[in-house]
């Protein structure tokens, strides 16, 4: 491991580009088995499934360093998870939000 | 008979996306991995959460003031240097010969200074408008007029905007060109013929149809002089003070010079956002533009 230390992997950003490889493995794995035309949505652009979702990563990373600006990352919730309980950030409203603005834009854009 | 699929082509992409792996994939992993953990070298990193990020958006604190100033004087510096290129651009274009070796003269000329590397452009510039042997600064000090790049500021904004206006002018005056060339003589004839003035043939015909030409220019432009590094590094390094030091300059400052590994990469990445959604903004709009439009297309 000592020949990629200098990449300084953590946990949490291992599981993040986990979870972005799998969903463009997913995505590819749609458009294989489930071709799609464009669609022209409200911004009337045509798009496809990949469209959406680059707009959707976009706009999620807009809406959590606004949310980083603007509210903030105090903590709302504790979980009883380990000795000293697992502190939940309020950063994870901005997931949330990112995750309806991902479901709106899928289905409207 | 059923037709068979063939995909195994993808597989002469691989070489490619190896080499952006490598170039672009990998390295933008590490920033983001850097981002979250501060760092004294030796390979030592230490969880710093989203705290790089919050410092960033918060203008009171150091780095925050750093960026946000640095990304105003970049928004201002951008929206100058369009202001003037882009009319300027339009009035040589409009200039131009059309026809003998004039226009082959006017093509060579114009292009000369878009073929010098910025590094050199910047050197030129430096020594140009030094008030000791500058041709520029020794001529505009000896007419008695005030010139110091060096530690005046209004000055030094002065020489890397009519700089990035000398080195860059020529593309947007040759992509106007281009885009007046494609004008067939008819437009012109009927112009003619309805008794139109110079100004009702330019707002008419000559302006609608150098949009997308237009288009290009501005967004090139803005992206180009959005990542601006060089030029002003090589000229006034940023100074005086802090007067021209560009978001690009002060990244390079904070990840080299004070070796911030974890600022410089939550900056960095910030600074990628801007530039990617002004990226697929400028690419939607430039294939989408003067497209027809479906009717009803509303669903699948």
């Amino acid at each position: 491991m000592d020949s990629i230390a200098w990449m300084a992997w953590t946990l949490p950003t291992a599981i993040f580009f986990a979870c972005i490889a799998l969903t463009l493995t997913v995505m590819t794995w749609l458009a294989v088995a489930y071709p799609e035309v464009e669609r022209f949505g409200i911004l009337r652009i045509p798009t496809t499934r990949g469209d959406r979702l680059f707009i959707s990563l976009i706009l999620a990373a807009i809406i959590h360093l606004l949310w980083i600006g603007l509210v903030g990352t105090d903590t709302i919730a504790t979980l009883p998870i380990g000795e000293e309980g697992f502190e939940v950030s309020s950063l994870w409203l901005a997931t949330l939000i990112s995750l309806g603005v991902a479901v709106a834009v899928f289905r409207t854009v | 008979m059923e037709k068979t699929v063939n995909q195994k082509a993808w597989f002469l992409v691989l070489p490619v996306f190896l080499v952006v792996a490598f170039s672009a994939i990998i390295p933008m992993m590490t920033v983001v991995n850097y981002s979250l953990q501060d760092t004294f070298g030796n390979n030592q990193f230490f969880w710093n959460g989203v705290g790089w990020f919050k410092e960033l958006l918060d203008p009171s604190t150091d780095l925050g003031g750093r960026f946000l100033a640095s990304l105003g004087r970049n928004l201002i510096f951008s929206a100058i240097i369009l202001a003037i290129e882009v009319p300027l651009g339009i009035v040589i274009a409009l200039s131009m010969p059309r026809t003998g070796w004039q226009v082959a003269a006017c093509l060579v000329i114009l292009a000369l200074p878009l073929l010098i590397p910025w590094n050199v452009v910047g050197t030129i510039w430096q020594i140009f408008g030094r008030p000791d042997i500058g041709l520029l600064g020794y001529t505009l000090n000896s007419l008695g007029i005030e010139y110091n790049y060096v530690s005046n500021a209004f000055d030094a904004w002065a020489t890397v905007i009519v700089m990035d206006v000398w080195h860059w002018t020529s593309l947007v005056a040759l992509l106007c060109y281009a885009g007046l060339k494609s004008i067939p003589d008819a437009y012109y004839q009927a112009a003619q013929i309805d008794g139109a003035s110079r100004w009702a043939v330019f707002t008419a015909i000559q302006l609608p149809k150098m949009n997308r030409v237009l288009l290009i220019a501005v967004l090139l432009r803005f992206m180009d002089s959005f990542m601006i590094y060089t030029e002003p590094f090589v000229v006034t390094g940023g100074g005086p003070g802090n007067s021209t030091t560009f978001i690009s300059i002060e990244l390079v400052k904070i990840a080299l010079g004070q070796f911030d590994l974890g600022k410089a990469a939550a900056m960095s990445l910030v600074y990628n956002l801007i530039i990617l959604i002004v990226c697929w903004v400028f690419y939607t709009v430039m294939t989408n533009a003067g497209a027809a439009r479906p009717v009803k297309e509303g669903a699948k």
